[in-house]
């Protein structure tokens, strides 16, 4: 409908004022990134002399960034590492179902759910509450303490429980955000077209939210790597205990430095691809423009 | 038409292309609205009324072409675009109030936040604008809780009270009665008489008879017909406009 004429479209050849206006832009672009690059590299340049001029650093230096010991680090700190990567992707998976199906209990309306409603509602305000470590040392420690028949005493699997207790608490939060959010004149318009109140929140209502919440619930994802490393206190040779061990051997902090650095190098591809699918989710539904 | 030949046009659009990716939806389109004059900009839907209405806001970044704001480049990469919005209002196809404040304060906001203006002088405007909308009641009242008519009412408050230079329409009779219509369309020669220069995108061709000075016919990306409600309504040229027209008579919208 807009191109009646196809062979007219070939004879489009871009205006001398549309080649000068790209060429401003290219200047000004390249001239942006020189003077990020330079502002980096001069900040770069500064925080490095500063902490390497200062007075401890050769001590620190031995302490905490030996060659040495972060070569005899890594290989056991990575193979520790392999328990939180489980720990988080198996854990994680149960949290996010749990959660969204929290906040949708928490949502539905009518005295019939009421008990459902309340019980959610008190299965977030107290593990919600709950601090990480209590919620652990108790499960993990309890636990076996009671010696029911049948009851694992595996550190990782109790350890992993504590986690998705806790963290199911905060991920049905995230969730019940992003379903209130959604304009009522989206459940208004699906409920009109005879879809069903648990249709309406499956396909209208929670899409909407979900692709709200993917940047606080990665949050809580990252958050959640992180804590992995807590079932350590269990017993299970994570990549924190894994540094610890050899830390508590020779009095040398390189392997806390070394694991740091793996669990940071873990999360930013995962941040890298969440931002990668909210803009390319955002370019393909929304208008655009230039503001 | 009024304008003294020596000013320049208010907006002005000279070849301006303006593509979404593969689709052209703006090939060569050129277009003068002097002062205090109406334009009305008919057309197909997708024709490409609101985009370029989009365009001359500098919402949309034109691919090629350029577009003059009293006489200045306004599509230089150069050029501020928060100051030329400021001399523009406009009110969306879907009006785009903020659902989250009162009818009073989406009409405020930029009066108080960008023209700096005292709250109790901007609100002042605002009810009288109001009123004379018909509208002094919703003053407390948030958008969501609007008819639709009285959201576009709103919408058309809220581009106003900037006091702009140009004012840019998009379908803003698509939501009312017909006596609405009419109350619109008194608003609009009202605000024509102050002075005010307005593009206006409609399918209503009897409102675009009314208050026009220039009808353009928007087909294929370009202008393809221009005139005076008169000629264009009366005794269209291109056969494309006949078409069009004789459709919209079918459909007894004329
Ligand atoms: N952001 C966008 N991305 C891709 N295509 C777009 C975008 N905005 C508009 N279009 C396309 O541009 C064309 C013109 O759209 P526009 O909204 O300007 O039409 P219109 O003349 O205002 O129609 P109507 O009378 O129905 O309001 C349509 O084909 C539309 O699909
Ligand atoms: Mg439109």
């Amino acid at each position: 409908m807009t191109v009646p004429d196809l062979s007219d479209e070939d004879m489009y050849r871009p205006s001398a004022r549309r080649i000068e206006r790209e060429r401003h832009k290219r200047t000004r672009a390249r001239r942006a990134t020189a003077i990020a690059t330079i502002s980096t590299v001069v900040t770069a340049a500064v925080l490095f002399l500063v902490v390497t001029g200062s007075p401890g650093w050769p001590a620190t230096k031995k302490a905490f960034f030996s060659a040495h010991y972060a070569r005899m680090a890594l290989p056991k700190v990575i193979d520790g590492l392999w328990l939180n990567i489980r720990l988080m992707v198996i854990c994680g998976a149960i949290i996010l179902v749990l959660g969204m199906l929290i906040a949708v209990t928490r949502t539905l309306r009518g005295p019939v759910f009421f008990p459902l409603r309340a019980l959610a509602t008190a299965y977030v305000d107290f593990f919600r509450g709950l601090p990480l470590i209590i919620c652990l040392l108790m499960v993990v420690f309890g636990v076996p303490a009671l010696r029911l028949q049948g009851v694992t005493v595996n550190p990782v699997i109790l350890g992993g429980t504590a986690l998705v207790l806790t963290y199911s608490a905060y991920v049905a939060e995230v969730f019940r955000a992003g379903i209130e959010t959604v304009h009522p004149s989206q459940r208004a318009a699906a409920r009109s077209l005879g879809l069903s109140g648990p249709q309406t929140m499956r396909f209208v209502v929670l899409p909407q939210a979900v692709r709200r919440v993917v940047p606080p619930l990665l949050n809580d994802l990252v958050s959640l790597q992180k804590d992995t490393g807590l079932v350590s206190i269990g017993g299970a040779v994570d990549a924190v205990h894994a540094a610890d061990i050899i830390v508590g051997k020779y009095f040398n902090y390189t392997p806390y430095v070394v694991a740091g650095l793996v669990f940071v190098a873990l999360t930013i591809p995962m941040t890298r691809f969440t931002d990668w699918i909210t803009a390319r989710m955002y370019r393909r539904q929304s208008q655009g423009g230039t503001v | 038409m009024t304008a003294d030949a020596n000013r320049p046009p208010v907006l002005r659009l000279e070849s301006v292309r303006k593509t979404f990716g593969d689709s052209v939806v703006l090939r060569d389109v050129d277009l003068a609205v002097p002062a205090h004059t109406v334009t009305v900009l008919i057309g197909a839907s997708g024709s490409g009324k609101s985009t370029l209405l989009r365009c001359a806001n500098l919402l949309e970044e034109i691919d090629d072409g350029a577009i003059f704001l009293d006489g200045d480049e306004i599509t230089d990469p150069r050029v501020d675009p928060d100051s030329v919005r400021r001399r523009i209002g406009v009110v969306f196809q879907a009006y785009n109030l903020f659902p989250h404040m009162t009818v009073l304060d989406n009409i405020t906001l930029a009066p108080r936040r960008v023209h700096k203006t005292a709250r109790k002088e901007a609100e002042e405007r605002a009810r009288e604008l109001l009123a004379r909308l018909g509208l002094k009641e919703k003053a407390a009242e948030y958008p969501d809780r609007l008819s639709g008519g009285q959201q576009q009412r709103v919408a058309i408050v809220r581009a106003l009270a900037g006091q702009p230079k140009l004012l840019l329409l998009d379908e803003i009779t698509a939501a009312l009665d017909p006596e609405l219509v009419g109350e619109v369309l008194n608003v609009v020669r009202d605000l024509k008489e102050q002075g005010m220069t307005m593009v206006i995108a409609t399918h209503e061709m009897g409102f675009a008879r009314e208050v026009a000075d220039q009808v353009c016919f928007l087909d294929g990306g370009v202008v393809l017909e221009r005139g005076t409600p008169k000629q264009v309504f009366g005794a269209p040229q291109q056969e494309r406009t006949q078409q069009f027209l004789r459709r919209i008579v079918e459909a007894g919208r004329l």
